[in-house]
């Protein structure tokens, strides 16, 4: 980041050609404009089109349409309609003539950053954003009630503004937005503009349709791996298939004559690309190409290497503390009863079913990319880099993503096309990675293991708990200079003094042993919520049954310092009727968890056949993120959770052997399908006085939840994932 | 790696493929998989790549008004099959029973595999008119990473009804 804002202070005039619902529009945005001048749309093509900007978020349109700018990246979490809705509100805009469009990450770097951060993580895209998008709405509205005022030569504080229609009060004159945006726009954006009340929102908080369904239904949504320009190759790629190997040789003559090869090439010291007229040539002739790979030190590094590497961290002396409270070992040692037990999880690829794929031209001063990114600032970075130029010779045009998760905050793939393309002068190169190759080169989510100890006094009351962490840390991998003293604080998701739900314990040790590996790690969507909420939530229906109290009870009873947790654990369990009795077989288990600035909880009902066959009847989950922007959304969000958060307890898992990663493709890398999909009732519970995170906070409740009810109905207590290595029959 | 059926034919020369009612004349080889002899050999990107490997089912396709995983399907195992595709399933993009009830229900949230969802829905409405949940579970076995699935459940019993507009 610190790179992007020292190389982009150039401000130059951007000009950029937008597409938003069929029509071409551009717009030009002088750097002085963030800082509140004058908007100077003169001589772009959104004048020729008769569209203006009204601040920088929004323009107007002579039809009245409102097209909102996002600099976020949409991958199917619906930021991009909430964005559009928390600036239309402020506006008072038309919500039927909204539309949305991305801000071009090079126009966003040559004005300040105006447009704000364009990362697109951690469930940030809209509680990180409410701030400015929503001042922007409301400057828009101000300078467009003041245009009308000047036209009509009355004071502004006599108009007021609905559905993009100014009202005089006294005289009922009324005007469009689209008659009064030209002159709007000539105004002054104003810097202390009031926001709206939540009581007066119109837009935000309805469960309106999303924005851009419509191209997801005809096939006409152009992804990244859809783009088609004129003169276009595309290439495949194989990488060195241990991490840390390197290219030994190749023999390119082999496949140079096959049908539309046009050049085999390096890409980096670990990677080769063939390069076709067309992908599927490219693929088949890199599947013929004769390869040496020099493997390196990480050759006969295996799943259970790995796993001896992370036992010995579960009793090491050395380790990170990440919450400490009273004394924990001093509480076990005068507990009346100790329950231990040691938990695990694997590593897990992302597995978007759109592969890694990128676009890269160079001319030889500039080159452009067409990519799906999470974050288009770090792609533009990526890509200048990799090139070896300025920020401002670079293009990037940003796509919908099919599935991020996380993975696509990673740029290795921007990097390599623009490798490719360096190599290609003058002709775009699309790269798209197979299956395999994204299956055995992603960003996996951290292999750890954990050892639970819970003290409890003679009354069954929880009085001492030790949580160790053995595991490889995300930060080490990809920001050790994020690293605080060493430690990965990310570690510690759920587990740090702000999130830990349950610090009625008097005496808590939460540390960290890190044992890092030569597979390469990542932010995987929800990150470590996910197992130390396994570790966590599980372990502590261990500790209530040995304690002989009841799961919900003994929660509710341990979280007082954190009450919005409770209140949305008991809201959880009032819509699953918890205290009432289940048909004959079937059983519940529970779970709750903060994190993301969220509070989430879940009941889990399900039945296990005597031959061990889990069948997941029903799921309620409560969500309280404060505001609900778009309640549809959050459930929405919060149905997908379970479906990516219960493949990882299923099925889902990676494993090493000879240094490289095992599975190739969805065949052995199991997800769910629609057959096993639970029914999902959502319950959102939104408190207000905060914005919450929705994309990833509920993952973490939904493996855990099952796994309780799993051992209600079979006494068994499965403590490592997935869950397909078990054996579940019970008598 | 690629299930590609019985085609003797491997080199290449004009081959006659019919899709959405038009037949098209492709200059490709017969072993090429028709996801990407519709995606690079005549532009249209409806249908995903996913897996390569017939398991994702983002390539779904209809056949004679079979849904096939265009991913393992050889070119020249077509022969006179009429193909059918997303670009081709409704006139406007939107009217299909299926794309309406995709719609009521906002089903997509990435949208990637959707393509491949609405094909394999709307081969079964063709087979099973009024699907049951059993039904439409045996079905469907296209993947979903953003986990729309209890929408796509609705949407289908929805377009069954005839409801959802």
């Amino acid at each position: 980041m610190n790179q992007i804002n020292g190389l982009g202070r150039r401000g130059f005039l951007g000009t950029v050609a937008a597409v938003a619902g069929g029509m071409s529009l551009g717009w030009n945005v002088p750097a002085a404009q963030a800082q509140g001048a004058a908007s100077a749309a003169a001589n772009s093509a959104a004048t020729a089109a008769g569209g203006v900007e009204v601040g920088i978020w929004a323009v107007v349109m002579p039809d009245d349409r409102v097209i909102v700018r996002i600099a976020r990246s949409e991958m199917g979490q619906g930021t991009l309609t909430g964005l559009a809705q928390l600036v239309a509100d402020e506006m008072d805009a038309d919500w039927a003539k909204v539309q949305a469009e991305y801000i071009a990450p090079e126009v966003n770097q040559a004005n300040k950053r105006a447009w704000g951060d364009m990362s697109t993580g951690g469930s940030r895209g809209i509680r990180a954003s409410v701030e400015y998008v929503r001042k922007g709405g409301a400057a828009a509205k101000a300078m467009l009630i003041q245009a009308a005022a000047a036209q009509w030569g009355v004071p502004a504080g006599e108009c007021s503004a609905s559905e993009s229609v100014i009202t005089h009060k006294p005289s009922g004159r009324t005007l469009r937005y689209g008659q009064v945006a030209a002159a709007a726009a000539k105004l002054p954006v104003p810097d202390n503009v009031a926001v709206k009340q939540p009581s007066e929102w119109k837009i935000v908080g309805k469960g309106v349709k999303r924005l851009d369904t419509v191209e997801k239904l005809s096939g006409k949504l152009i992804y990244a791996v859809d783009l088609q320009l004129p003169e276009m190759l595309n290439a495949s790629i194989a990488q060195c298939p241990v991490f840390g190997g390197k290219i030994g040789s190749f023999d390119a003559a082999k496949v140079m004559g096959m049908p539309g090869v046009r050049h085999v090439l390096r890409v980096g010291d670990d990677t080769i690309a063939v390069v076709a007229d067309k992908w599927w040539q490219a693929q088949t002739a890199l599947k013929a190409l004769p390869i040496v790979w020099d493997e390196g030190p990480n050759a006969n590094v295996n799943s259970a290497s790995i796993a001896k590497h992370l036992e010995s961290g579960l009793d090491a002396k050395e380790a990170f503390v990440g919450l400490k409270q009273g004394d924990a070992e001093a509480g076990l040692k005068g507990a009346a009863k100790v329950v231990e037990a040691v938990y695990g999880t694997p590593f897990l690829n992302h597995a978007t079913l759109e592969p890694m794929t990128c676009t890269a031209k160079w001319d030889g001063t500039t080159i452009e990319v067409w990519v799906s990114s999470q974050n288009g600032d770090a792609s533009l970075a990526a890509a200048a880099e990799a090139a070896g130029v300025q920020l401002a010779n670079v293009k990037v045009n940003k796509h919908h993503l099919g599935g991020g998760f996380g993975r696509r905050g990673q740029q290795d793939y921007v990097r390599q096309a623009v490798l490719i393309a360096k190599q290609v002068p003058g002709r775009p190169v699309k790269m798209i990675w197979s299956r395999e190759e994204d299956m055995q080169h992603g960003f996996y989510r951290p292999i750890t293991m954990a050892k639970m100890k819970a003290g409890l006094d003679a009354q069954g009351n929880l009085v001492a708990l030790h949580a160790r962490l053995s595991g490889q840390s995300i930060l080490a991998h990809l920001f050790p200079a994020r690293l605080a003293g060493g430690a990965d604080p990310v570690q510690f998701q759920g587990w740090n003094k702000e999130e830990f739900g349950y610090q009625a314990i008097p005496n808590i040790l939460i540390d960290h042993a890190m044992r890092n590996t030569h597979v390469p790690v990542g932010f995987w969507r929800g990150v470590n919520h996910n197992q130390n909420a396994v570790y966590l939530e599980c372990f502590l229906d261990e500790v209530a049954l040995a304690a002989g109290k009841d799961p919900l009870d003994f929660r509710l009873g341990l979280m007082g310092q954190m009450p919005k947790l409770r209140a949305v654990l008991q809201a959880a369990a009032d819509k699953a009727e918890y205290r009432k009795k289940l048909p004959a077989g079937v059983f519940r288990g529970i779970c709750a968890n903060y994190g993301f600035g969220s509070y989430t909880a879940a009941v889990a009902e399900v039945s296990v056949s005597k031959q061990g066959e889990v069948k997941v009847h029903r799921i309620v989950a409560a969500t309280d993120c404060g505001y609900a922007v778009n309640p549809d959304q959050i459930a929405a969000q919060v149905e997908g959770s379970f479906v990516y958060g219960l493949s990882a307890l299923f099925t889902s898992e990676n494993t090493v052997e000879k240094g490289r990663i095992v599975e190739g493709n969805f065949d052995t890398y199991e997800v769910m399908k629609l057959d096993q999909m639970p029914k999902v009732e959502t319950v959102v519970v939104p408190s207000g006085g905060f914005w919450g995170g929705v994309g990833e906070p509920t993952i973490a409740v939904a493996a855990p939840a099952v796994l309780n009810a799993i051992h209600a109905a079979t006494g068994k207590r499965i403590r490592t994932l997935p869950l397909k290595h078990h054996d579940l029959s019970h008598a | 790696m690629y299930p590609l059926g019985n085609s003797a034919a491997k080199g290449a020369g004009m081959i006659k493929l019919n899709v959405n009612g038009r037949v098209h004349d492709v200059d490709a080889p017969a072993d090429t998989p028709l996801l990407w002899v519709l995606r690079e050999w005549l532009g249209m990107t409806g249908s995903k790549y996913g897996c390569g490997a017939g398991v994702c089912g983002a390539c779904s396709v209809h056949i004679d008004g079979d849904v096939l995983r265009s991913c393992s399907v050889a070119l020249g195992d077509v022969g006179a099959g009429k193909v059918v595709t997303i670009e081709g399933l409704s006139p406007d993009g939107l009217s299909h029973p299926v794309q309406k009830a995709w719609l009521a229900h906002e089903v997509p949230q990435c949208g990637y595999c959707q393509s491949g969802q609405i094909m394999a829905a709307a081969a079964l409405l063709k087979a099973v008119p009024k699907p049951t949940d059993d039904d439409i579970t045996a079905a469907m076995q296209n993947i979903c990473r953003c986990g729309t699935y209890q929408r796509i459940k609705a949407a289908i019993h929805d377009a069954a009804k005839g409801g959802a507009a």
